[in-house]
């Protein structure tokens, strides 16, 4: 009864941010302008699925790089002695405190045609490279902004592992490989599962990311939902047509995340 | 001592809601100190650096009214916050065009002249324009020209021949900026073509659109106020855009020109006007009247660069300034220049759908997106059944079924819903 009460705050709180505005996107998605019922708006959000495709790969793609540069990273933290892990974390951290408008801005001067790696370049006599505005600076960007989401959760995990599991696995005769593949990275699943979560989804729906370094053509969902909002082509009712069916699609690969995240840990409550 | 800390929080929460409601009243509440919402551009005002006067405090100082001044990026974007109902203005500044849409939407209040006796000030070349005919609703405010800013190191062609074209030109592919705005952007493609910026025919539009697709794989980056940072530092070479941003961009790296090409431009005026609903609206008129007082009116102009409709406070400006003729052209060159209206909704409609097709790039297959998602819930299913090792399972059902003739279709659909 007592502990029911103290969520009374976040209960309102939800209520009015989150419940309110969930209906209102639904009621807007489902008219149009003269608030006439009408499907017409869904039928036109068709017509950005190529927006569709390039977001999601770009947010898949930047999701897969992170894994590749995060796994290790967490592993070596969750290696090194704990005293130092927290300086390693802090060290980690440190870029998001910064703003994150900032931090992509900066990018812009580094990969511009007249940017820092082609300066460098150029007075190597190496020619030059264009990356800013196309897909790879997009790509680089997500990467930079959200390694620290893949980076935290994998490290949480691997480092509540109990030794003692490592230590029986090896008194079993499991070399180092067989070690990992068979222990250690069956149990950092969870981890792996909320890091690429926290990954894709924000990367999935960013705008400004796209904005300042895809150079306006290499348009994403966001960038799509913020013109019918905030933009040069105002039509609500289309913009949030377009948020329900991101928003689908995301539920929908939550959902195959998850079943591999529960199974997993049924599994490893059967194993204790 | 529960109860003690119950009561606490049940303080501390009362506290916070009173605070709320009291912030709330606040507003009503003083209304010998009243505070008007004023929404304008970015950068276009003058607020006190760089030598002039901070007009808003001024006017605070010489009437008491305070002024609650916030910014908008673009008319677009100023005109979602007024029609969703969520912001409440007592004075905006728009552009040509988009007065027209918020008179033809009935958004604008009829000002009262007699309490704004400056207007005779306001040149009358700039007044009763095409967005606003019998000017009831808008007093002028700046006003400029569109035009091309080109890096000379970069560009070859001699500046008096430079014209629309140019940003077609495959030779500076990759270093033209353009408009991330679909009227300017469109109004550029048209201008090219010949046709007038206001066209109602369709084809026009369409015309205009397949070739600012064809201009796409030129475009460096299609951006706004980036194209300061971009021109300034040599990122680009050939970029559209107004004409008081002259001063800033040319003062940040002398090789950037104005050129307003002489087949003809876009010309805008950005007029103060009052909101429907505005609850001070003779606040809002005395405000509209003190930034039309020669003094303040030629500080926003030395402030923002942008040309001043204002007969004294162009009186008063700089010898070279005045004489420059990208901020003050010759007659020939504004009655070859065209203002914005507002173009039928179906127009409207019809070139957002364009634009994004632009910016995009082409066509869109619809069939695609509904493969996504459908195939994202097989792949959902699938799993389930392969989690639950029932994957081979419903397969080897499916095919005993299928053998026997019976509905395979209904069997495996039943067996999905019960498992998952």
């Amino acid at each position: 009864m007592k502990t029911q009460r103290i969520i009374f705050p976040y209960a309102v709180w939800s209520l009015l941010f989150t419940v309110l505005p969930l209906i209102l996107m639904f009621t807007l998605a489902f008219t149009d302008s003269s608030e006439k019922l009408t499907i017409d708006n869904f039928l036109q959000v068709g017509k950005y699925s190529s927006v569709f495709v390039r977001s999601m790969w770009l947010g898949g793609f930047s999701t897969l790089v992170c894994f590749i540069i995060g796994y290790p990273v967490a592993y070596f933290i969750s290696k090194i002695h704990v005293k130092n892990q927290g300086l390693v974390l802090v060290f980690m951290m440190i870029p998001m405190w910064m703003s994150f408008l900032l931090r992509t801005y900066a990018w812009i001067t580094i990969l511009e045609n007249n940017g820092l790696i082609n300066t460098f370049l150029r007075s190597l006599g190496l020619g030059e490279i264009r990356i800013i505005n196309t897909q790879w600076a997009v790509i680089i960007g997500m990467v930079y902004n959200f390694l620290p989401y893949m980076v935290f959760p994998i490290y949480s995990v691997l480092a509540k592992i109990d030794t003692k599991i490592i230590e029986a696995a090896q008194d079993l005769g499991a070399n180092k490989q067989k070690v990992f593949s068979k222990v250690i990275f069956p149990l950092s699943i969870p981890g792996v599962i909320s890091g690429i979560i926290m990954v894709f989804v924000p990367s999935v729906s960013t705008f400004i990311i796209s904005k300042m370094l895809g150079g306006g053509s290499n348009l994403l969902i966001g960038d799509l939902i913020e013109m019918q909002f905030l933009g040069t082509t105002y039509n609500p009712n289309l913009g949030s047509a377009i948020s329900l069916v991101l928003m689908v699609i995301i539920m929908i690969c939550m959902g195959i995340m998850n079943k591999f995240d529960s199974e997993e840990e049924k599994r490893q409550a059967i194993m204790m | 001592m529960r109860v003690k800390i119950k009561r606490c929080n049940f303080l501390f929460i009362s506290i916070l809601f009173m605070c709320l409601l009291a912030y709330g009243c606040d507003i009503n509440r003083d209304n010998d100190n009243v505070t008007i919402n004023v929404c304008n551009w970015g950068e276009y005002i003058s607020n006190g650096t760089y030598g002039g006067v901070n007009v808003n405090s001024l006017f605070t100082k010489e009437t008491g009214i305070k002024v609650n001044y916030t910014t908008f990026q673009s008319n677009e974007e100023l005109f979602a916050k007024m029609s969703g109902n969520g912001a409440a203005y007592d004075v905006i500044i728009p552009s040509d065009y988009m007065i027209a849409r918020f008179i033809e939407n009935n958004m604008l209040e009829k000002l009262e002249f007699k309490n704004i006796p400056n207007y005779h000030l306001i040149d009358d070349n700039f007044k009763n324009r095409s967005y606003d005919e019998n000017n009831e609703f808008s007093v002028p405010y700046t006003w400029g020209l569109m035009g091309i800013f080109v890096n000379k190191n970069m560009v070859d062609e001699p500046v008096d021949e430079i014209d629309w074209n140019i940003l077609w030109n495959e030779k500076y592919s990759n270093k033209i900026l353009m408009f991330d705005n679909s009227r300017d952007a469109f109004g550029i493609s048209l201008m090219r073509l010949g046709y007038s910026i206001n066209t109602v025919n369709l084809s026009e539009w369409r015309k205009a659109a397949e070739e600012l697709k064809k201009q796409r794989p030129l475009i460096q980056t299609y951006v706004m106020d980036q194209i300061y940072d971009k021109m300034g530092n040599g990122e680009a070479a050939l970029a559209p855009y107004y004409s008081g941003d002259a001063g800033i961009m040319v003062k940040s790296n002398p090789n950037i020109k104005f050129v307003v090409p002489k087949s003809g431009t876009n010309m805008f005026i950005d007029a103060m006007c009052i909101p429907k609903g505005s609850d001070h609206k003779k606040e809002a008129e005395e405000y509209i009247n003190f930034m039309c007082r020669t003094d303040i009116a030629l500080a926003n102009s030395l402030y923002t660069n942008y040309s001043t409709p204002h007969k004294g406070a162009y009186e008063n400006l700089p010898e070279d300034i005045r004489s420059n003729d990208v901020f003050y052209p010759g007659d020939d060159i504004i009655k070859n220049s065209e203002v914005f209206v507002n173009l039928p909704s179906e127009i409207n409609q019809e070139i957002n759908a364009l634009w994004i097709q632009i910016k995009t790039g082409g066509e869109n297959n619809p069939w695609i997106l509904i493969a996504i998602i459908v195939s994202g819930m097989v792949l959902y299913i699938l799993v389930t059944l392969y989690k639950k090792n029932m994957f081979w399972e419903v397969v080897k059902m499916a095919s005993i079924k299928f053998k026997d003739g019976n509905v395979m279709e209904f069997t495996v659909g039943t067996t999905i819903l019960t498992t998952i």
